[in-house]
């Protein structure tokens, strides 16, 4: 069983839609217990990182969330739940989980912010994640902000809008993707089954 | 490179797809759901959704379509028609719209816009905005359905309510709307030169030329037309292949 981390911050509902359509079975929760005994997890998010890191610290979310990707669980960031996964946010200037090195930054103020729309990845690493998926490819984005990890290696994928950035990382069981593979149309639709296969494949 | 959005709108009411001419005489275009999903399978980049004459009553029935649409649509959809509150946009989120429009009710109520920015963020509010001619280089914001000048300049709102925190305008030129005579460039260009936000164009789309100029010299983001696809004057297809041919960047 899948869990789709609920800590207030939206777009659950389209997550949990997507999987449906893929016969992924999940659940949407903010129940510790149920996090510990899932198969894979799920953080979505639209929203602030200062509301998101509040959220989920007054739930103790925080904690387990590092317990379980420490114990290998296969971990998807989506959005706003893949810059949580970084050490500190120019969004408020916010603490956040500090799995991965590096921290998060806003675009710069020529572009329009948010980017909103379909833009394109290039892939910069070989793996299962990426199966189907070809350079090129058009997400759906919706961010003010991204992630600049501090270790190269974890770069899995990067997009460019104004200037370039890691649009996906990846390092041993976790990942994160700055767009919305649930509103992405088909190439969106192949990332999740290939996230949900590389999880059953662990489990 | 970030894409150009071609964006079918269904204007409904009591659950049906109606598309009017210059925001009066309907015809009745369909069911809303099966026709997201026919625009989702055919390439749309996003979807918009507004209830036309929103009432109480049919709130219900629009939560039930926005829920619906959740389901079988996978690209992104907005929900407009009748937002007063922080609760109004809430209950449509919940029912797994990825934005709520507002207009009248944030026009009449600024603080709805900042307050639902504050609680969503701004990429979840989108200002939707009925503009029209009222002299020379001079457009002022309608509401009420397009039936009330407010006496305040298209611009001048676009730029207070950005601030406010609306992450989107969806910008309808009353004037071309229905009349699919090209959509309103010049009326484009103003508010996409004014604010640092997406603009989605609306009203008066008619034939593929009209795409590719309100993206060139509109300076739009996106595009949006009704009829058009509902009648199946143009395919989505068609429009998008027309735009990469003029190297305009589309989504595949």
């Amino acid at each position: 069983m899948i869990v789709i981390i609920d800590y207030g911050v939206g777009n659950l509902a389209s997550v949990k839609n997507a999987l449906d359509k893929l016969g992924a079975k999940s659940v949407i929760s903010n129940d510790a217990e149920i996090i510990k005994k899932s198969t894979a997890l799920i953080l979505p998010g639209v929203g602030a990182a200062g509301q998101g890191m509040r959220n989920l610290k007054k739930q103790g979310l925080d904690k387990v969330i590092t317990q379980e990707i420490n114990k290998g669980k296969p971990f998807l960031g989506i959005c706003l739940g893949m810059q949580l996964l970084f050490e500190n946010s120019e969004e408020g200037n916010v603490k956040c989980l500090g799995i991965l090195e590096g921290s998060v930054k806003k675009f710069k103020v020529e572009r329009k912010i948010p980017q909103i729309g379909w833009n394109q990845i290039d892939i910069k690493k070989s793996s299962e994640f990426f199966k189907d998926i070809n350079d090129k490819d058009y997400f759906y984005f919706v961010n003010s902000f991204y992630c600049l990890p501090k270790d190269k290696e974890v770069t899995a994928g990067i997009t460019t809008y104004g200037e370039t950035f890691s649009s996906i990382v990846q390092k041993d069981n976790i990942i994160g993707v700055q767009f919305h593979p649930e509103r992405s149309g088909k190439a969106g639709f192949q990332l999740l089954e290939n996230f949900v296969k590389g999880a059953n494949d662990v489990s | 490179m970030l894409a150009k959005r071609i964006v079918p709108c269904l204007d409904m009411t009591e659950g049906k797809v109606v598309k009017g001419v210059q925001f009066v005489s309907f015809r009745d275009a369909g069911d809303p759901v099966a026709l997201a999903k026919k625009y989702s399978d055919e390439g749309a980049d996003e979807l918009v959704f507004l209830d036309i004459t929103a009432t109480v009553e049919n709130r219900n029935i629009l939560l039930d379509v926005v829920r619906r649409t959740a389901e079988v649509v996978s690209i992104p959809f907005s929900v407009g028609g009748g937002i007063r509150t922080v609760e109004d946009m809430r209950a449509i989120l919940r029912a797994g719209a990825d934005k709520v429009s507002v207009n009248t009710g944030g026009f009449k109520n600024p603080k709805l816009i900042s307050d639902c920015a504050k609680e969503f963020g701004s990429q979840c509010v989108v200002l939707s905005l009925d503009a029209k001619k009222v002299g020379p280089n001079r457009w002022n914001v309608f509401i009420n359905g397009g039936r009330t000048d407010t006496g305040v300049s298209t611009v001048e709102w676009a730029k207070k309510a950005t601030k406010l925190g609306a992450g989107e305008i969806l910008l309808t030129s009353i004037d071309t709307d229905g009349t699919k005579q090209g959509f309103n460039v010049e009326l484009t260009k103003r508010v996409t030169k004014a604010v640092s936000v997406p603009v989605i164009a609306s009203g008066g789309a008619g034939k593929l030329e009209d795409f590719a100029e309100i993206f060139e010299k509109g300076n739009a983001d996106a595009a949006l037309a009704a009829s058009l696809f509902h009648f199946g004057e143009l395919t989505i297809k068609q429009v998008k292949d027309y735009l990469r041919e003029r190297n305009i960047p589309i989504r595949d």
